[in-house]
């Protein structure tokens, strides 16, 4: 029977009175939102806090607000909800191709945006897709509430600039006209964590013409966007040649290791593979497409 | 620490350890061993019970956590008109066969159709994708809801005519 080591647990009912409980309790406290990440973790002693601060009755951070140019997402919005968001799913579908491969609807029942960008797990799809995206965190703490970038908030696997005795409350998504977003994920069974996925965002002119890209990878041991890919893309018109070009600058900047879920030639195939497909699936959601077949 | 929740319609308060698990809550302190449990890592879903009506995994989340919350559990499926449709379903059509992952399968089940009433095989077996049945194919339990949604009425015809 794999149960957690002892610990203390609290409540809090709002970010402040959370903080005040990461502070008094000290280093070893930690935050649970949907537990998914952390009570698996503390069963197999990987994690041991000494208190646990439950954040499920913190309403503040649950919910999804439409603004003019932006998306606003609580850090305690379940994935389900997010797949269940219309709002979500018209502005950046890539949300919704990735939450309906993560985990299984029991875990999406719980799991939550924050909690898996705050755990940053090497395999996490979220993550990817607020890099493609852009998007912002909002992260609070003793002295107020800082705003910071994906590529400065994701620090590398399990690292991110979300302090112990900090609550990412807040992910801001830049809603952009003309954009088109997509991502796919290779999967060994149902549920699984990605063997390799994939994630594009591209921004099209009205005369058809590319004039934001970006590529993301998920478990392939890049961190960020694959920056080499984007710079192709942009200025130029979709079409096939120009997506094997930038798939293969995608690849060629992926990283795998050799695991379970497959070799490296296997994986830095899917590399290329999946980036053409989120690239021809992005830009025809983009709206511009016709030519290019999808695939 | 002192948690109070509502079980199949009954609130209970007990003392427990701030790291029981809700599975254990159910089957060790109150005794409700229809619950399962089964891999322990959040992946099996046998421990599935309805928690605000939604279905988690029970192996994964603290007693603790839940306090304040309503559990429904395989035991309180049956109600006073006798057994829930799912349950019949999963009589008629075969749903089950050794029964290890039938509690949890048929908790989604009732989940999903408190939502979507009439729901289509893709659907189904989306609902039930996080849980593993190592007996029956899936196909025997896509056939018991599908029954169950047929015969949304079955356990009012139930109790006609039981009274
Ligand atoms: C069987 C299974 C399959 C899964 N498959 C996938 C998958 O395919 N893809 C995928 O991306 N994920 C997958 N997950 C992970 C799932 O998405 C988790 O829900 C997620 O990683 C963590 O979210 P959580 O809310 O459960 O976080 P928790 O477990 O509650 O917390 C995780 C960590 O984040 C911290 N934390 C939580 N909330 C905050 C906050 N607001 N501010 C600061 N820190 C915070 C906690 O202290 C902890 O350290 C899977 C999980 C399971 C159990
Ligand atoms: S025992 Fe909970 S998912 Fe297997
Ligand atoms: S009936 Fe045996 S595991 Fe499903």
């Amino acid at each position: 029977m794999q149960v957690p080591a002892p610990f203390d647990y609290a409540r809090a009912t709002s970010v402040a009175e959370a903080l005040e409980l990461l502070e008094r309790h000290g280093e070893e406290a930690r935050l649970v939102a949907g537990g998914h990440s952390l009570l698996p973790m503390m069963k197999l002693r990987l994690a041991r806090p000494d208190w646990v601060v439950d954040i499920n009755d913190v309403a503040e951070l649950r919910h999804i607000t439409e603004e003019p140019g932006r998306l606003r997402v609580g850090a305690l919005t379940r994935h389900a909800e997010l797949l269940g968001s219309e709002v979500v799913g018209r502005l950046f579908p890539i949300v919704h191709d990735a939450e309906r491969v993560i985990a299984d609807p029991v875990v999406r029942n719980r799991g939550t945006i924050g909690g898996s960008l705050a755990q940053a797990d090497p395999a996490e799809d979220l993550t990817t897709v607020c890099d493609v995206l852009r998007a912002e965190v909002v992260i609070a703490g003793r002295d107020g509430e800082r705003v910071v970038a994906m590529p400065e908030f994701h620090r590398g696997p399990y690292e991110t600039a979300c302090a112990q005795d900090e609550i990412v409350t807040e992910v801001r998504f830049p809603v952009r006209a003309g954009q088109g977003s997509a991502y796919e994920k290779v999967e060994r069974r149902v549920g699984d964590w990605a063997v390799a996925a994939a994630g594009a965002a591209l921004v099209l002119d009205d005369g058809g013409a590319i004039t934001e890209a970006a590529v993301g990878l998920t478990a392939l041991g890049l961190e960020g966007l694959a920056v080499e890919a984007a710079a192709v893309l942009v200025g130029q018109r979709p079409d096939e040649a120009l997506f094997a070009e930038a798939a293969r600058l995608a690849a060629a900047a992926s990283a795998p290791v050799e695991d379970g879920r497959g070799p490296v030639d296997y994986k830095r195939h899917l590399a290329d593979e999946l980036t053409r497909r989120v690239l021809r699936t992005a830009a025809a959601r983009a709206g511009a497409l016709t030519a290019v077949q999808g695939g | 620490m002192q948690v109070t929740m509502t079980v199949n319609g009954a609130e209970v308060t007990r003392d427990v350890e701030p790291r029981q698990l809700l599975v254990h809550f159910l089957r060790e302190t109150l005794g409700l061993t229809g619950t399962h449990w089964g891999c322990d890592t959040s992946n099996c879903g046998t421990c599935v019970v309805l928690v605000d009506g939604l279905p988690v995994k029970s192996c994964t989340q603290l007693a603790a956590m839940t306090s304040g919350h309503e559990v429904r559990t395989v035991e309180g499926l049956a109600g006073g008109a006798g057994l829930d449709p799912v349950q019949q379903g999963f009589m008629a059509e075969h749903g089950l066969q050794c029964g290890f992952c039938t509690p949890g399968m048929m908790l989604t089940a009732r989940a999903l159709l408190d939502r979507d009433p009439d729901p289509d095989e893709a659907t189904i077996r989306e609902a039930i994708s996080g849980q593993i049945c190592r007996c029956t194919g899936y196909a025997t339990i896509v056939r018991s809801v599908r029954w169950a949604a047929e015969h949304p009425a079955a356990a009012a015809t139930d109790q006609e005519v039981t009274a």
